[in-house]
């Protein structure tokens, strides 16, 4: 087998040999997903956060509807984006289409169900052992709410990473939204597409593999970080 | 099936704020847990709150802390409601240091940043967890785990001090250590409610005893009155160590 | 270590700078899969950026999809192949001007051993009704693009209305249906840059070419300043006008691939 059919080989050579070409787009993809992340962190943490204190007319139907968003095709929310920031659409002024923003905002609407969702799990599960002990020290529900935030920080690492992986991992929004321009919106799992539909089948695995690579380093890192702060603070 | 109340706890003076409960009950899902209740605690000293298992013991002291509100029926103070701190069963810390769980009580109490850690080191040291302050809390043994919850207690200086079961899961050095700092807290002040099931602890520790079976309260008097002559079958069973139900 | 500080660096900058090309003046330009997918822009984008200062930002899809995006006023300007579209696309008023830049031309691949035996065929009207008659797999685009266009015009054309489970419409495209007819040992219908450009033939091979039928048209369109005012309509024309000069022709001329001239210029 020629060494140019091998993903494993092809995968290596491109980690070896970056050049600026693979270096921008990896760069990008990682700037996009991590902006979509912190994007959606800061909404979706206190929102699911307030789902766990607070209850509500409606709030089992915005828990469902969370849940479900969870699964929410990755291409219908890059569909939604697009007729929104489309210049025939309601945020068209803005010319943002066919922009990395465009595509943070797609991963945005993706990645905030799955934080938010899971959030209210972890805070809710802590709220059941600490709601006496902060009510008793005189907190309100509202001023609980960072204590509880930062006692879950472990669990909602995981949780941030879940929402991190399906932003990294998805095509079908950023693709659509993005517009898989060369050198400006052309991400790693666009580059993976395009090199499928060319038939160039070793160099479209070799750049999952790189993918892969990227995200397990982040994973490691952050489990890493959340292990250390754990042995030390229990 | 209120017992009146006694002479004695009329005649303690102090300047805590007395509780008064008028005809206060609970229920839950159709069930009535604490039968509408009318009860004064006032004064200085500790109350026990006795009774078997599922007698109510624990919720009437949640509805006297006010964390939780009765069915029906009022629960109020004589005045402005003082500082208060509640000590629980299993002991409730937060996943950050010793010292770090009790600045963050003073941060609650809005203390000033920088006298934060001075005052919690001082707590530290008097319930002898100073070599503990940087460990995380949640790894300390249940007997320091449980002193630290009295540590942060400490902190708060409440004029009444709620205790639910706090030496339920412990050995018997960190009952007694325990049981110093409820009398420690007593002699500065403070006026101790604390519920237990262990006869031996409420005669060690007990001015007055607050009767409870079935959700209801059945005497509230002086501690000797109720060990030497309880005025209900079920009190007498229960010194006795008899089963009650 | 000077890699980690520009991520570093990078990563904490709001911009989005990762671009390459440096141009502050780019035009959005909605355009086929098979011209960048075999290479094409990234060999003549360049010599236009270089004369202009111009950047041009491909955005590649169907043909069908980029008349749509330009349409909602997405697009700078668009380069697709598919002539009678383009022309109701004018008469519809969305666009201003058309002109010719280049041709290639459809194929037939299929399986090496070429069951149905096209090979023999002197016209594509031929092929079609010998796949049809035997029954040999087909893949077809199915996603209304101006491959699909017109296969579908040339299946008309052989009086045959293809349907069965033989013939699959994969709603696909170029690329995705090349790859799923390799899988499937089966004849499809795809323009010639795409397929020599194509990296996964497997047991594919070009079995049937050179009708007139099989005559494939590009041409660049020029936005209604009227209907899209916000358009970069003097930069897209300055790419417009590019395309059919000199020249731009030369640089259509000069990109091959394995040595094979893949668009033919033909500006008038």
């Amino acid at each position: 087998m020629p060494s140019g059919d091998n993903p494993f080989y092809t995968a290596l050579t491109l980690i070896l040999g970056m050049d600026q070409g693979l270096f921008s787009v990896v760069l990008l993809s990682l700037k996009v997903s991590l902006f979509a992340v912190i994007i959606a962190s800061l909404l979706a943490l206190p929102l699911g956060a307030a789902l766990a204190l607070w209850r509500f007319p409606g709030r089992n139907a915005l828990i469902v509807l969370l849940n479900a968003l969870m699964g929410l095709p990755p291409v219908v929310a890059g569909l939604c984006v697009y007729l929104l920031l489309s210049r025939a659409g309601p945020l068209g002024q803005f010319g943002l289409l066919f922009t990395p923003t465009a595509m943070v905002i797609a991963q945005v609407i993706l990645v905030f169900p799955i934080i938010a969702a899971l959030t209210r799990q972890q805070v809710e599960a802590l709220h059941g052992e600490y709601a006496e002990q902060l009510s008793s020290l005189g907190l309100s529900q509202l001023r609980m709410m960072p204590t509880l935030l930062w006692d879950a920080r472990f669990g909602l690492l995981t949780v941030i990473l879940a929402g991190f992986g399906r932003a990294s991992a998805e095509v079908g929004a950023v693709m659509i939204v993005g517009g898989n321009i060369d050198g400006v919106t052309r991400v790693m799992t666009t580059s993976i597409v395009l090199e499928t539909n060319k038939g160039n089948l070793a160099l479209a695995l070799g750049l999952g593999i790189v993918l892969l690579t990227l995200v397990t380093l982040i994973n490691a890192l952050a489990h890493w970080v959340s292990e250390t702060a754990k042995r030390r603070l229990g | 099936m209120n017992a009146p109340l006694s002479p004695y706890l009329r005649a303690v003076a102090s300047n805590v704020p007395a509780l008064r409960l008028e005809q206060a009950s609970f229920e839950h899902r159709g069930h009535r847990l604490l039968s509408p209740t009318t009860l004064l605690f006032s004064g200085c000293q500790r109350t026990l709150i006795m009774g078997p298992n599922g007698a109510g013991k624990s919720l009437l002291m949640r509805l006297a802390h006010g964390l939780l509100r009765p069915s029906s029926g009022q629960i109020s103070w004589e005045g402005k409601p003082p500082v208060q701190a509640m000590v629980f069963q299993r002991p409730v810390l937060l996943r950050r240091t010793a010292l770090d769980n009790l600045t963050y009580a003073l941060a609650v109490r809005r203390v000033p940043r920088h006298q934060r850690k001075t005052l919690a080191l001082q707590a530290l040291e008097k319930f002898g967890l100073t070599s503990l302050a940087k460990r995380p809390a949640r790894v300390l043994s249940g007997g320091e785990q449980q002193r630290l919850t009295l540590a942060r207690a400490w902190l708060l200086n409440p004029a009444v001090l709620f205790l639910d079961e706090p030496t339920s899961a412990l050995d018997p050095a960190a009952i007694k250590a325990v049981e110093d700092a409820v009398n420690e807290f007593h002699q500065n002040g403070t006026r101790i409610i604390m519920t237990t099931h262990d006869l031996h602890q409420a005669r060690r520790l007990a001015d007055d005893v607050l009767f409870m079976h079935n959700g209801h309260v059945l005497e509230h008097t002086p501690a000797q009155q109720f060990f030497n002559a309880p005025a209900s079958p079920q009190a007498g069973a229960f010194i006795r160590g008899e089963l009650v139900w | 270590m000077q890699t980690t500080t520009t991520v570093i660096a990078s990563l904490l900058g709001l911009s989005w700078s990762a671009s390459l090309l440096a141009a502050d003046d780019f035009i959005t330009l909605a355009s086929t899969t098979s011209t960048e997918n075999s290479g094409l822009f990234s060999a003549i984008i360049p010599v236009f950026t270089e004369q202009t200062g111009i950047e041009v930002r491909v955005v590649a899809v169907g043909t069908g999809q980029a008349f749509e995006i330009a349409r909602r006023g997405d697009a700078d300007t668009l380069l697709v192949h598919d002539t009678a579209g383009e022309e109701q696309f004018i008469a519809a008023g969305y666009a201003s001007e058309r002109l010719d830049v280049m041709y290639n031309d459809f194929v037939i691949v299929g399986p090496n051993d070429d069951p149905a035996g096209i090979t023999a065929s002197e016209r594509v009207a031929d092929a079609l009704a010998r796949i049809a008659e035997n029954t040999s797999p087909f893949a077809s685009r199915g996603d209304d693009s101006g491959t699909n266009r017109t296969e579908q015009r040339l299946w008309e054309d052989a009086g045959v209305a293809p349907q069965g489970k033989w013939y699959r419409e994969l709603g696909s495209g170029m690329g995705p249906t090349l790859n799923t007819a390799a899988g499937m040992n089966a004849y499809t219908f795809t323009d010639r840059a795409t397929w020599v450009a194509f990296q996964n033939p497997q047991d594919l091979a070009l079995l049937f070419e050179g009708d007139d039928a099989l005559f494939n048209q590009y041409g660049s369109l020029l936005l209604s300043e009227e209907h899209y005012p916000h358009l970069k309509h003097d930069l897209a024309a300055q790419w417009h006008q590019w395309l059919v000069s000199e020249a731009g022709q030369q640089a259509i001329a000069d990109f091959t691939v394995n040595d094979q001239q893949l668009f033919f210029p033909n500006a008038e």
